[in-house]
């Protein structure tokens, strides 16, 4: 058969994932350490998988409101009233999503209409464009810069702005560079988008990994909420990743059109994830508290030990990311992670894999122990001796 | 608990360099405060984790539970302090419930254990009553996997 001709053409231009082919050159070679995944090293705590393991015992696994489960809508608007002091109305602001992932999905898709302009900070995570285009829009990257630890700023948006501009995607803490917004970085930004049309996705999945200060959503600001769609979710916050479970809040009106088409894609989120979430959100506060004081060892182990090796690196205030430059190779993002991996088994993300911004950088996780980072980093410098970087 | 406790608890072979990264302070102040957890006692010493199984040494390890008659004024301090003295034991602590005491104790072979219960715990003023365990393998010590690593199941995704 034609697979080319019959298969649909837009699905075929979309660009395979920057770093697939890597990551599977990665999993044939043995030995190899990776500082490569986006997900927590820790386990889930153990009071959530009780509670799924008491699901499983005690209920009938059975589809859940499409928007979710009543009494896990009402603990997320009373984490989101704790954690950003503002208010969603559990009945018809919150919709309970397949990872932030889906939520991200359906609020593009219930935005754009074909040309709508998306604007979207760079580097950021990979989902957003192909998203996009697949709902006929226009990505248009805003390039943020190491000098401004990569942070957006007003000027950098008021550049993009045309009168097509229908969505600003807003990633953080950000993956992969590891910047946040604080309320002072967000207020210019608030005002530029003050007396507009234009709505914001503010994609906070890293939320609880802010080390310098609580994360501030936009939403927070005056005359935000109403613009702003939350995505939020379990996995990077509650180390919850496999569970698949997420969600946005926005208002009403908004909500009320994208349950729609959660309604005819996923029908209800996983029942179990649905319910031990609700443990997660009500009673493990104490266990958030300690994976944050862990990542936060390691980031300053790493900014530290990557600056003394001249891969300079902004110190990240959020997610569990740093993103050193690697100027002193004078390699390619591409080149500098194929050989690293081709001569020390040591397997990092090229930065332009999240746009091209992310160019002469790389993505180090620091979803890892100690012991393993402090190997890999025995590794890279012995690989920068090697090519006369120090 | 205090991070560079944590930390040290956890491999306590990190350099001062290392930790004064990991807690963002210099190395004198790591240095500096190490001193002063060392002399106040706080830090009582270092040691290593070992598979024995890897090793030559045939000794083996028992748990000991004991039963005591509290002293007056000095309830077991008084015969935990005396139990402590001999090489044998490598570590004894005060308990709640069934039994009074938890030793370990290790020995070149079964025997020797035993008989270092029969004739120098058992005969023991204030002991009544012993229960001993042998250790048959080792899965995990202070948090640390004896013989496997830990299996990383994630993927490369992203």
């Amino acid at each position: 058969m034609d697979y080319e001709s019959i298969l649909s053409k837009r699905v075929q231009n979309m660009k395979p994932s920057g770093i697939r082919k890597f990551f599977d050159l990665a999993a044939t070679m043995d030995g190899v350490i990776s500082l490569g995944v986006g997900e927590p090293d820790f386990s889930t705590p153990w009071s959530i998988r009780k509670e799924a393991i008491d699901v499983l015992e005690r209920r009938k696994i059975v589809y859940t409101a499409n928007s979710g489960l009543a009494q896990l809508r009402e603990s997320v608007a009373k984490y989101l009233t704790k954690k950003i002091h503002v208010d969603y109305n559990p009945e018809h602001e919150i919709i309970i999503t397949v990872g932030g992932s889906e939520a991200i999905d359906i609020a593009i898709r219930g935005l754009i209409n074909p040309k709508d302009e998306v604007l979207i900070v760079e580097p950021s995570f990979v989902c957003y464009s192909p998203i996009v285009e697949m709902a006929s829009g226009v990505a248009v990257p805003i390039a943020t810069k190491q000098e401004n630890k990569f942070k957006l700023t007003a000027q950098e948006l008021k550049e993009k702005i045309t009168d097509k501009t229908k969505l600003l995607i807003l990633p953080f803490p950000n993956n992969p560079t590891g910047a946040i917004m604080t309320r002072e970085d967000l207020e210019p930004i608030a005002e530029v988008l003050h007396g507009t049309d234009i709505m914001i996705l503010s994609d906070e999945i890293y939320s609880e990994m802010t080390y310098t200060g609580k994360h501030c959503s936009i939403a927070e600001l005056d005359g935000m909420r109403e613009r702003t769609i939350i995505v939020n979710g379990f996995s990077k916050a509650f180390a919850m990743t496999g569970w698949r479970l997420g969600y946005l809040c926005a208002p009403a009106p908004v909500t009320e059109q994208l349950v729609k088409i959660h309604q005819y894609i996923i029908m209800s989120s996983p029942t179990i994830s649905q319910y031990a979430a609700i443990t997660a959100l009500e009673s493990c506060d104490h266990e958030v508290e300690r994976m944050v004081k862990e990542y936060n060892i390691r980031r300053r182990y790493l900014v530290e030990a990557f600056n003394r090796i001249g891969m300079t690196c902004f110190s990240p205030e959020g997610a569990f990311y740093v993103f050193p430059s690697i100027q002193c190779t004078g390699m390619s993002s591409e080149e500098f992670c194929e050989k690293l991996l081709e001569e020390e088994k040591v397997a990092v993300v090229p930065g332009n894999a999240f746009g091209e911004s992310g160019e002469g950088f790389v993505r180090i996780s620091y979803a890892y122990s100690l012991r393993h980072l402090m190997e890999a980093v025995g590794k890279i410098t012995k690989f920068l001796e090697r090519h006369g970087a120090i | 608990m205090n991070e560079l406790l944590h930390l040290l608890k956890t491999n306590a072979r990190l350099t001062n360099a290392q930790l004064a990264d990991m807690l963002g302070k210099t190395e004198q102040e790591i240095s500096t405060e190490i001193q002063r957890l060392e002399s106040k006692g706080v830090i009582r010493g270092y040691t290593a984790i070992i598979n024995e199984e890897l090793t030559k040494t045939t000794e083996v390890e028992a748990l000991i539970e004991l039963r005591v008659t509290p002293k007056k004024d000095c309830g077991f301090d008084d015969i935990a302090k005396t139990i402590m003295m001999y090489d044998e034991v490598e570590s004894v602590c005060l308990m709640s419930g069934m039994y009074d005491l938890a030793l370990t104790v290790k020995g070149e072979s079964l025997k020797d254990v035993a008989m270092f219960v029969s004739q120098r715990l058992s005969a023991m003023e204030g002991v009544l009553a012993t229960a001993t365990h042998f250790v048959l393998k080792r899965y995990k010590e202070k948090g640390i996997f004896i013989e496997d690593d830990e299996f990383d199941e994630r993927s490369l995704v992203w």
